[in-house]
């Protein structure tokens, strides 16, 4: 074998090595990795009452009450739901229908007090108009 | 005679260079000009995010740029490491600092952006943490490369980085697929037709390519200047 030819073969050993590594330690830490659980995901784990984590999902058609500064809302992912109360600023792209993810914990009534709130934008682009046509249209898609 | 040798390849390259810069810098300010007056007035708004949407044409290219900034200092580390190319280590020390910068770029309009949409300029979700240790590992091979008084031990040892680095290239991509992140998944880079309206999506693409002209004349531009350097350390030491 050649100078090069050997190089070459360590090279390719030496990265399928590490790749393997890199996809040990990301399998492994999968649950951290995650940036928020869904309500499905929450409703098979326990989590204890004090402990701070993310809920995300879509806000549900209808079920945003504001009560002056305190906002209440249901997150879905169409399978589960969990109730929500805030107090403080609505990032824009906030609105029903809209995906959301909320920091805080889980009280001792099964609502979730947030206290942060993040918009989570989907991955359309598309100008006003075309929106709307789609919609008089009746082909929006609503996603999942 | 080894040195001059040595420089034997990097010279072809130098007069090919030379050939095709001017024309390759007047076609990148054209295509970039023409690609602002696009992304910038041409395009509609979005229908959620109104004008914010034109930080995409911006943000989303940069993004490419800096992973296949990336992967081009990978075949570069490995021509280096396996085949001794001599071109490769030049070229690898030029297009470092430029990878950077998109990478840069691209962390720093994705924080304006969020600011607005989401209601925060940063969050640590996988998307966004693998993109930063991306930026950190062009800022780690440009202080590898340039760490030793050896030049040539820089170059190797910038090289061995660039090829583990890569391991985080499939990581950034598929972060939104694999995770649950804040950032929003593919839309243009996914199996079925992209989610992004033509009028929208044409001077992305558009942008896109302006941006690769630029990044491919910055990379030539400072290839020549490091063959150029290094000439000028070869003569140096032989006087």
């Amino acid at each position: 074998m050649t100078p090069k030819r050997r190089r070459l073969w360590l090279l390719i050993g030496s990265l399928s090595v590490l790749g393997v590594a890199a996809a040990l330690v990301l399998t492994a830490l999968n649950d951290n990795l995650v940036f928020f659980y869904s309500p499905t995901q929450l409703a098979e784990k326990t989590i204890a009452p004090d402990r701070r984590f993310r809920l995300g999902g879509l806000v549900e058609q209808g079920s945003v009450k504001k009560e002056g500064q305190i906002v209440r809302f249901t997150v879905t992912d169409t399978n589960k739901t969990v109730k929500v109360v805030y107090s403080g600023i609505l990032p824009d792209l906030f609105r029903e229908g809209q995906g959301v993810i909320a920091e805080g914990s889980l009280g001792a009534d099964g609502v979730f007090a947030a206290r942060e709130i993040l918009a989570k934008h989907d991955e359309n682009y598309m100008p006003p108009e075309v929106a709307k046509a789609l919609k008089d249209s009746g082909q929006w898609k609503e996603r999942k | 005679m080894a040195d001059l040798h040595f420089l034997a390849n990097p010279a072809r390259f130098r007069r090919f260079s030379q050939r095709v810069l001017p024309g390759l810098g007047f076609a990148t300010v054209l295509m970039l000009g023409v690609g602002l007056y696009m992304a910038f007035f041409v395009a509609p708004a979005d229908y959620q995010q109104g004008q914010t949407v034109r930080i995409m044409f911006v943000h989303v290219p940069s993004a490419w740029l800096s992973m296949g900034g990336y992967a081009l200092l990978a075949v570069l580390g490995a021509s280096l490491l396996v085949w001794r190319h001599p071109l490769a280590a030049l070229m690898a020390r030029a297009a470092a600092p430029v990878g950077a910068s998109f990478a840069a770029v691209c962390l720093l309009t994705g924080s304006l952006w969020g600011r607005p949409m989401w209601g925060t300029y940063w969050v640590w979700d996988a998307r966004l943490t693998s993109m930063l240790l991306l930026f950190f590992l062009y800022l780690g091979h440009i202080a590898l490369s340039r760490a030793y008084d050896d030049s040539g031990r820089g170059d190797r040892a910038a090289a061995i980085l660039a090829l583990v680095g890569v391991i985080n290239l499939p990581i950034i991509k598929f972060s939104v697929d694999w995770w649950n992140t804040l950032h929003q998944p593919a839309s243009v880079t996914r199996l079925d037709a992209p989610a992004i309206h033509n009028s929208i999506l044409v001077p992305l693409l558009w942008m896109a390519v302006s941006l690769l002209f630029l990044f491919v004349w910055l990379v030539l531009l400072r290839t020549e200047t490091e063959i150029d350097r290094r000439r000028l350390e070869v003569a140096d030491q032989t006087q």
